[in-house]
């Protein structure tokens, strides 16, 4: 292969390798099984008793029913299956790290280490029915009740879907201009290709009796107090505003950069050799966002790319098949080292400076090693944060626990009337699954709290 | 090294793979193909009389189902007896058996139930030097419907008749192919022996509709919309023709008439089974179809590793081993009492023994122990009846163990008896034959 002057070019700088070459590599992570593919996949499905994999899944999928529709041949009644409990499943398809969920319990894992393939089956599914349009849910009788979601992502999304089933009239409140949440902006490119975010909204919300408003941002445009009066119920699925800071004394010199912003605008960019990347990068964090950060900088032609967590492999957030995938694609990934001096040159990032770290009776603590790494770019992947006075106008109303929302098993806030679910709340894992749980639950919770 | 050279009735073959009459047989192309790849022997495409061959539908002749990713497990079909000039056979039969001097090469034939008919065919199938003739009293579609095929085979005075006729007409060996599209294979069998014929062969193809068009509501395969009921072969039908040619292996009545056993040979191993129940050779056609020729290298190799593996050193060795293993229930051991077993270190927890328990037997395997996900057998509910052994996607994991002589049936509360101890003795039985 001819060498590629645009990788080695020092700063941040877009064009690093052509438009064709960004393409291929942004390419569907997973390209949809077709119909045989579907079929030998659904057929290594035992149908297990009280199957663990419907257990592990947050929204209790019947994983095992909807693969034998599948092979059976009943592919819409398949799709069905799935979105009885989840409607973005389609999304959840693509995007659940099912590895430590539904297929980590597969008992083909334990048998063989191979387990059914769930999530590409269930992409397989839900894509028959999306593709062709076929709604399976009718809004019941208008109720008169009017619902408040703050957040179009997948918690307010599932929720709205779930409260229009029931015949509530629901206003969809969301801060961007665009809906979606993290499926449409912090999500790696390459697992959800072709718009799909979008057009699992336009699916989602064709139940009707959902209005969208973009531009309403809580704490901005909106107010908890004024949705609390104006409507019978609110749900707050704003996901977490906030990016933690590195913690670091000083300015920060350019280059430095929040990986979930990254992540966004190349979800946006309609020709992403146009994004700008470092040559050399490193990434701070060990999440998934983390690891979509990195993997994408690679992709986009960063010559090299280093992930620095502070804690060892078994304690990253990201899943192993994550860490996986980022080393196959030339990033790498380092333990026990945390971030202690920035340098930069002009004002713009050079270099950074990392001191290993260790447990010490289970305290992490610095060593005093350090270890330099030349940078031109840096992403702060250590975790986003909620912005409390967002939920200013509520008085004392709104409770917080370790930062977050608190909400009791129904998903209730400690204020009358306002229901959350999803990141911004202190419950469940950060998951777009674990959201769409969480707003359809809330949903039932507000439905009942309505109809009693 | 095993020796599995074969002598069938008198006819010698390298091996006891035969190719069955059927489409793979129907040319010397294709049997020149199959001797080149290892096969023992051919079974003709049966010859029908002289004069303008039979036609075949121009549509689709074969049926299926399947297994996983596709497996062909079962295939029926509407093609009829070779649809070639009789001459054309008759001229690439010779050529075939001159050139391949040490491989069997039969003849099957089918001609209408009438003396003359077989006395003017038999002579020129002699005229060719093959080793043997097959009267196809078998096929169940098509030339069922004009009196012969399965139409034959299902009277048993007719078998009788027409096997008389060709043993006073030719001096080959003749084997007699018989339908499994009766009510008890061993009248057929005992007919067969009755108008002297060499052999039998069985099973012939089984009466079937594969399946059905829900679209157009066509039976498959569908010519113009319609379906007719075809011959059904393969894998799936391995176990009727193993107990077809076990009953006949067994009746005292034909015991010792040699057998060529059919159905659903995919493997070495298959033709061991068929073999071990008293079947001298086999014949071999829908895993050819699907795989090609040269699987019998499979069957060959395995065969023989498998003898040697025993100290078998002849197919007389192995020849009707199993047959005096095959009995009437009522001469089942009923104090032989078996438990299910589970292995945990096997276990991989899918719950299919236990639901298949739970819902459709006898509450005998948990689903959760002490809070946790356990399968474990309860013994005072087991009756040892294996459906959780054959569930168990686990070879190997669920096993049925047998209780000593002496311990405790949990489930009964007896201890279990060293006897052996039958029906026809048992006190529950009305008819029993006292011991007084």
């Amino acid at each position: 292969m001819a060498s590629k002057p645009g990788i080695i070019q020092d700063g941040i700088s877009a064009g690093r390798l052509s438009r064709k070459e960004i393409d291929r590599n942004f390419f569907d992570l997973h390209p949809p099984l077709d119909h045989h593919e579907a079929l030998v996949a659904a057929d290594r499905c035992y149908f297990c008793h009280d199957a663990p994999c419907m257990t592990a899944c947050p929204t209790s999928i019947d994983i095992p029913m909807f693969i034998r529709q599948i092979a059976t041949g009943n592919v819409k009644g398949s799709a069905k299956t799935i979105f009885d409990q989840n409607i973005l499943g389609g999304m959840c398809a693509r995007v659940c790290p099912t590895e430590t969920l539904c297929e980590q319990v597969c008992v083909r894992e334990t048998a063989e280490g191979k387990p059914v393939k769930i999530g590409e089956l269930q992409r397989y599914a839900t894509d028959h029915a999306m593709h062709q349009g076929i709604q399976f849910y009718k809004r019941a009788k208008a109720s008169g009740k009017k619902i408040a979601v703050v957040g179009a992502g997948p918690a307010g999304l599932a929720c709205a879907h779930r409260l229009a089933m029931h015949g509530h009239a629901v206003t969809l409140l969301e801060g961007r201009k665009k809906p979606g949440g993290l499926n449409e902006f912090g999500i790696a490119a390459y697992k959800t290709v072709d718009g799909f975010a979008q057009a699992e909204v336009d699916y989602v919300t064709a139940i009707g009796g959902i209005d969208i408003q973009y531009g309403k941002k809580l704490g901005q445009q909106i107010h908890l107090a004024d949705l609390a009066q104006k409507y019978d119920a609110v749900f707050l699925g704003m996901g977490l505003s906030g990016v933690n800071a590195l913690g670091l004394k000083g300015k920060e010199p350019d280059g430095v950069e929040d990986a979930v912003d990254f992540i966004a605008e190349l979800r946006q960019a309609k020709d992403k050799s146009k994004i700008p990347v470092g040559r050399r990068v490193v990434v701070i964090g060990g999440g998934m966002t983390a690891i979509d950060c990195a993997i994408q900088a690679k992709l986009l032609g960063a010559e090299d790319v280093t992930i620095c967590y502070r804690r060892g492999q078994e304690q990253m957030n990201a899943s192993e098949y994550e860490q996986e995938l980022a080393t196959s694609k030339g990033v790498t990934i380092r333990h026990w080292l945390q971030p202690a001096k920035l340098r930069s040159k002009g004002g713009r990032i050079t270099g950074i400076e990392l001191e290993y770290t260790r447990l010490a009776k289970g305290k992490l603590e610095g060593t005093g090693e350090k270890l330099k790494l030349e940078a031109d770019q840096v992403f702060r992947a250590i975790g986003q944060k909620l912005t409390p006075k967002h939920l200013n106008g509520s008085g004392a109303g709104i409770t917080l626990e370790k930062g977050r929302i608190k909400v009791d098993g129904e998903g209730r806030t400690s204020m009358k009337g306002v229901w959350a679910g999803g990141d911004c709340t202190n419950s469940g894992e950060d998951l777009t699954v674990t959201a769409v749980a969480q707003g359809r639950d809330a949903a039932e919770s507000i439905h009942r709290a309505l109809s009693a | 090294m095993a020796d599995i050279s074969n002598n069938f009735v008198g006819i010698k073959s390298p091996n006891p793979f035969w190719l069955a009459s059927a489409p793979p047989t129907d040319k010397q192309y294709n049997v020149e193909r199959a001797f080149k790849a290892g096969w023992g022997g051919v079974v003709w495409k049966t010859l029908g009389e002289e004069g303008p061959p039979v036609v075949n539908v121009n549509g689709p002749r074969y049926g299926a189902i399947w297994g996983a990713d596709r497996r062909l497990l079962g295939l029926n079909n509407i093609e009829l007896i070779t649809d070639r000039d009789l001459f054309v056979n008759l001229r690439e039969i010779k050529e075939v058996k001159r050139n391949w001097p040490d491989r069997a090469v039969i003849v099957s034939i089918m001609v209408p139930c009438d003396e003359q008919a077989w006395k003017k065919i038999l002579p020129l199938v002699e005229e060719t030097e093959a080793d043997g003739i097959e009267l196809n009293f078998g096929c169940p579609h098509g030339m069922s419907e004009r009196g012969m095929g399965s139409a034959v085979g299902q009277v048993p005075e007719y078998i009788e008749m027409v096997a008389r006729w060709c043993k006073a007409n030719t001096r080959m060996p003749v084997i007699v192919k018989l339908t499994p599209n009766i009510t008890d294979i061993r009248y057929p069998a005992r007919a067969a022996k009755a108008g002297g014929a060499d052999a039998v062969s069985l099973i012939n193809t089984i009466s079937s509709i594969t399946s059905v068009n829900l679209d157009t509501f066509s039976p498959e395969p569908s010519i113009d919309g319609k379906g007719s009921h075809g011959g059904y072969c393969g894998p799936a039908v391995k176990p009727i023709a193993l107990n077809m040619v076990a009953e006949i292996a067994r009746d005292p009545e034909t015991a010792g008439l040699p057998i060529s056993g059919i159905g659903g040979v995919t493997t070495w191993r298959d033709a061991a089974e068929f073999i071990a129940l008293g079947a001298g050779n086999v014949q071999v056609c829908t895993a050819a179809m699907t795989y090609g020729f040269k699987i019998v290298e499979e069957m060959i190799a395995g065969l023989e590793a498998w003898m040697d593996s025993k100290g078998h050193r002849t197919l007389d060795d192995i020849t009707g081993r199993a047959t005096g293993n095959v009995t009437d229930w009522q001469y089942l051991n009923l104090n032989y009492v078996t438990k299910a077993n589970i292995d945990q270190d096997l276990c991989i927890k899918c719950g299919r023994c236990h639901i298949a328990c739970e819902d459709t037997s006898h509450q005998a395997i948990t689903h959760m122990v002490d809070g946790a996900r356990r399968f474990e057998v309860i013994e005072e509910e087991c009756v040892g009846c294996n459906l959780c052994v054959n569930v168990c996607p686990v070879e190997g994991c669920i096993t049925m163990e047998p209780l000593k002589a002496g311990s405790l049936d949990k489930r009964t509360g007896k201890k279990v008896k060293k006897d052996y101890g039958n029906w026809t003795e048992h006190p529950n039985n009305p008819s029993r034959i006292a011991a007084e």
